[in-house]
C-alpha cells in the first residue's frame, strides 16, 4: 500500500485563502468568522469578476464596521443575480432602488443613521453603495458627483467590467478603445468602440478631492481587503473602483479572470493605486511588465485586432495608452524602466 | 397661533411640527420659499434632530429620500414641475417600495413653452404613480393637510403628495393658524416603519419581481389606496378633535343638495368658484360645487353620490390631457356612468392665465342655458390661435409656434390675467 504524505500546499504563501497563517496575517476571506455578505447560491457566470470582488469587498467592509453595515445597490448584474426572490444571496440589509440613484439612495440611509444615532435609538452604522460602470461613470453619475462633492459618509464601490453587460453587453463610458460591444461592433473603417477621450471616474473622484480614492482588481484580493478596510476606517465621501472581467462580456474564458485582471495591471492598462484628499498616495508597482498584446488576445472582444491583416496601429494606441499610464502613476520602478 | 404669514412658510412650520427626521432639497420655484423655510428651521435646530441636505437634482432629492425612508426616518422633500418630472422615476419607486414620504408639490405648468406659473399639469402626470395626492384648497388647509398626510402615508405606508397651487397659495399672505407643537404631537406618533433596513434583522429590499407576482404585489397597491379612501375621512375627524378645524377630507361640497348645475374642481380656484356660486345662489340659480381633496385615491362612490341628482356637471380643471381633453373630468365622468346627466369639461387656468369671476359668470350661464360644449378652454384667445394655424397652413418654415404667438399677443413679458 502506497502512503501519500499530507501536502500542505499553503505553507509559505500569503495566499488570499491561507488559513494555516497566523491569524493577524489571515485575510477576511481566510477567516472563518466571515460574514459571507454575499452567500453563495447566487447566479453570477462561472468565472464572474463581479461576484468575486462583491464578496470580498462586502465581507471586508462588514468586518470593518463589525457586522453593523447597510448596503445600497444598482440595478445591475449584482442586483439581478444576487436576488432571484424568493432568494437572496444577501446576509446584510440590502435596498436596490434605481440605476441611477445609488449614491443618492446612500446618502439617504447615512443621513438616517447620523439622525437616529444621534437620538440614541441606533448604534453606528455604516454605508455602502455599490454599482456597475454603467451605473456609475454613465447614468449615475450625477448622484455620485453630488455625493462626494457633500462629502456623505458613504462608500461607494464600482465594478467596472467595462460595459453594459446585464443587458447584453453594451458599451459605457467606461467601455475601453477599440472593444467589441453590441454597440461597438467590429465593422467598419474604425471597428469596435471609438477612441474618445476617456472617463476615468477614480480621476474624477480625486478631483473632488474627498478623503479616499482607490482602485483595484480582483487579481490581486488581499490589496482590495486591505483598501476596503482602510476605506472603512474613514469617515466621509469614499470610493473604490475595482477592475471585475466579465468573460461573456470580454469573450474570455471563465479560468482567465484573475489573469486578465492581473494583465490589466501588468500592462499599465489599469492603475492600481490609492489617493487622499485629491492626491496619489501610494501604487501597486507593476512586477514584471507586459505588452498590452498579452491582454488583448486573451479576448475576444478584441479579437478583431488580430486578424489576417493585424490593426497595428490600433494596438500601438492602447499600448500607448497604457505607456502613458505607467508614466503618469510611476508604475514602474525606475531601475526597472 | 394665529399668524399672518406666506404659505410656504404655513407649510413650512407644519412640516417641521411633524418633527421630519431627513429634508432634501432642491430649488425649483414655486417651492423654494418651503425648503428654505426648513433650511432655517434645521440649521438654528428649531426641528431637534433632522438632516437637511441640499441635493442636486430632483432625482437625488427622490432617491435621498426612498434612502432614509427605508432606515426608518421621516422624510420630507418639496418640488414642481419640471423637477416633479425629473424625479419620475423615483417618484413611481418610492411607492412601489411602499415608503410614506410626504412631498409637497407646488403646483406648476409643464414646458415647453418654459412656464412658471400655476396649473395642476405636474401633479396630474403622476397620478397614477401609487401616491396619495390630495389637494389643498387653502393655505390653512395646505397647512393641515401636511399634518394628515405624515399620519395617512405612515399608517398605509405609501407616500403622499399634498399639492397646492404655485404661487397663488405659496406666495399668498393670508392668515393662518398654526398648531401647537402638543396638538401634533398628539395627532402624529413617532414613525414606526414597516420594513427598515436594520443589521439587527437584514432583509434585501427592492428584488426583481417577475410575472408570478408583479400583479399581486400592484394590486397590494391598489388595495393600500383603497384603505386610504376609508382612512381619509377618519384621520380629518380625528384632525377636528385636536384641532378643531374641517380640513382635508375626501371632498368638500357646497350647496349641492337642490343643485341643477354642479361644477367640480381642485384647488384654489375653489374660492373663486365658490363667490361666484354664491352670486349666482342670490339670482335664484340652483348651482353647487363639489371641490375634490383626494384626487388619488379618487372617491368615485362620494363623487357618484354628490352628482346623484344634478342635471349637468361642470369640471373646471387646471389640466389638459392633449388628445382627449380633461384629465379630472376623465375620473369624473367615471363616477357619473350611467347617470343621466350633462358632462362639461372646461380646461381653464393653464400656464397661470387667471379663472375671472367674469368668466365664470358667463360660463355657468351658458352651461345652464345648455349651450356649453362638452370641451372648452376658457378664454382662449382664438386670433392667437387662428393666426397660427393659417401661419402653419400657408408656411412650411413657420418658425417656432410659441415665439410666434407671443409676438402676435404684444405683450412684453408675462400677464396672468
Amino acid at each position: 500500500m502506497s502512503f501519500q504524505p499530507v501536502h500542505f500546499y499553503q505553507t509559505g504563501t500569503f495566499t488570499v485563502g491561507n488559513r494555516l497563517l497566523a491569524p493577524e496575517e489571515r485575510s477576511v476571506q481566510a477567516n472563518i468568522q466571515r460574514t459571507n455578505s454575499l452567500n453563495s447560491g447566487h447566479r453570477a457566470c462561472q468565472g464572474c469578476g463581479e461576484a468575486l470582488g462583491a464578496r470580498y469587498a462586502i465581507d471586508a467592509a462588514m468586518n470593518a464596521a463589525r457586522g453593523r453595515l447597510i448596503a445600497a445597490n444598482a440595478t445591475g448584474c449584482l442586483e439581478v443575480f444576487s436576488t432571484p426572490y424568493p432568494e437572496t444571496s444577501w446576509q446584510i440589509p440590502w435596498i436596490h432602488s434605481l440605476f441611477g440613484n445609488t449614491a443618492a439612495v446612500a446618502t439617504g440611509i447615512a443621513a438616517a443613521i447620523k439622525v437616529k444615532r444621534h437620538k440614541g435609538e441606533m448604534g453606528d452604522v455604516r454605508v455602502v453603495a455599490q454599482g456597475g460602470d454603467g451605473g456609475t461613470t454613465d447614468i449615475g453619475f450625477g448622484c455620485l458627483s453630488g455625493m462626494f462633492e457633500r462629502n456623505d459618509d458613504v462608500l461607494y464601490i464600482c465594478y467596472d467590467n467595462g460595459g453594459y453587460m446585464n443587458t447584453g453587453v453594451q458599451r459605457s463610458s467606461a467601455t475601453p478603445p477599440a472593444a467589441r460591444t453590441a454597440t461597438t461592433m467590429p465593422v467598419g473603417p474604425e471597428p469596435g468602440n471609438a477612441f474618445g477621450q476617456g472617463k476615468f471616474v477614480p480621476a474624477i473622484a480625486m478631483a473632488h478631492e474627498i478623503p479616499y480614492v482607490a482602485t483595484a482588481t480582483v487579481a490581486d484580493l488581499r490589496d482590495l481587503e486591505y483598501k476596503v478596510t482602510k476605506a472603512m476606517g474613514i469617515r466621509g465621501a469614499r470610493y473604490i473602483h475595482i477592475l471585475v472581467p466579465c468573460p461573456l462580456g470580454w469573450g474570455a474564458a471563465s479560468e482567465n479572470t484573475i489573469l486578465l485582471a492581473r494583465l490589466a495591471k501588468e500592462t499599465g492598462i489599469f492603475p492600481v493605486f490609492e489617493a487622499e484628499h485629491g492626491e496619489v498616495s501610494s501604487v501597486l508597482k507593476i512586477r514584471r511588465k507586459q505588452p498590452v498584446e498579452e491582454y488583448l488576445r486573451l479576448q475576444k472582444r478584441y479579437a478583431h485586432l488580430f486578424g489576417k491583416k493585424p490593426a497595428v496601429a490600433t494596438i500601438a494606441r492602447l499600448q500607448a495608452a497604457a505607456d502613458k499610464n505607467i508614466r503618469k502613476y510611476g508604475l514602474l520602478d525606475q531601475e526597472a524602466n | 397661533m394665529l399668524k399672518q404669514t406666506e404659505g410656504s412658510h404655513a407649510v413650512a412650520e407644519a412640516v417641521g411640527l411633524c418633527r421630519p427626521e431627513v429634508i432634501c432639497a432642491y430649488p425649483i420655484s414655486p417651492q423654494t420659499h418651503i425648503v428654505e423655510g426648513l433650511g432655517e428651521m434645521v440649521k438654528a435646530g428649531e426641528i431637534g434632530d433632522c438632516e437637511f441636505i441640499n441635493v442636486e437634482s430632483e432625482f437625488a432629492a427622490m432617491s435621498v429620500a426612498i434612502g432614509s425612508s427605508a432606515t426608518g426616518a421621516r422624510t420630507y422633500t418639496a418640488t414642481a414641475s419640471q423637477g416633479l418630472l425629473f424625479m419620475c422615476e423615483a417618484v413611481y419607486n418610492a411607492s412601489g417600495l411602499g415608503l410614506p414620504i410626504v412631498m409637497t408639490v407646488a403646483n406648476r405648468a409643464i414646458g415647453a413653452p418654459i412656464n412658471i406659473w400655476n396649473d395642476h399639469t405636474d401633479a396630474l402626470s403622476q397620478r397614477d404613480s401609487g401616491w396619495i395626492q390630495l389637494f389643498a384648497e387653502t393655505n390653512q388647509e395646505a397647512l393641515d393637510l401636511h399634518i394628515q398626510a405624515f399620519k395617512l402615508a405612515e399608517e398605509v405606508s405609501l407616500p403622499v403628495m399634498v399639492c397646492m397651487d404655485g404661487f397663488i397659495l405659496t406666495h399668498a399672505y393670508e392668515r393662518v393658524d398654526v398648531p401647537t407643537q402638543a396638538q401634533v404631537d398628539s395627532f402624529l406618533p413617532p414613525y414606526e416603519p414597516r420594513q427598515v433596513l436594520d443589521p439587527t434583522n437584514p432583509v434585501s429590499i427592492g428584488a426583481m419581481v417577475g410575472p408570478e407576482a408583479f400583479s399581486e404585489v400592484r394590486y397590494l397597491a391598489h388595495a393600500k389606496q383603497m384603505q386610504a379612501l376609508e382612512r381619509i375621512p377618519q384621520l380629518a375627524e380625528q384632525f377636528k378633535s385636536i384641532f378643531g378645524r374641517d380640513s382635508g377630507g375626501l371632498t368638500h361640497p357646497y350647496l349641492l343638495e337642490d343643485a341643477d348645475t354642479v361644477v367640480v374642481a381642485m384647488g384654489s380656484i375653489l374660492g373663486t368658484i365658490k363667490d361666484t356660486v354664491d352670486e349666482l345662489r342670490q339670482a335664484g340659480e340652483k348651482i353647487g360645487v363639489l371641490g375634490i381633496t383626494s384626487y388619488r385615491p379618487f372617491p368615485l362612490q362620494n363623487v357618484r353620490d354628490a352628482l346623484q341628482n344634478a342635471k349637468r356637471v361642470v369640471v373646471i380643471e387646471k389640466s389638459l390631457a392633449v388628445g382627449i381633453g380633461g384629465v379630472l373630468s376623465t375620473d369624473v365622468r367615471m363616477a357619473m356612468s350611467g347617470l343621466q346627466l350633462h358632462g362639461h369639461t372646461v380646461v381653464a387656468g393653464l400656464g397661470g392665465r387667471a379663472i375671472t369671476m367674469k368668466s365664470l359668470r358667463a360660463l355657468f350661464a351658458k352651461a345652464t342655458r345648455g349651450e356649453l360644449e362638452h370641451l372648452t378652454f376658457l378664454d382662449l384667445d382664438w386670433d392667437v390661435v387662428n393666426k397660427q394655424l393659417e401661419r402653419e397652413r400657408t408656411t412650411r418654415r413657420s418658425g417656432p409656434a410659441a415665439e410666434s404667438m407671443l409676438r402676435d399677443v404684444g405683450v412684453i413679458a408675462a400677464r396672468i390675467g
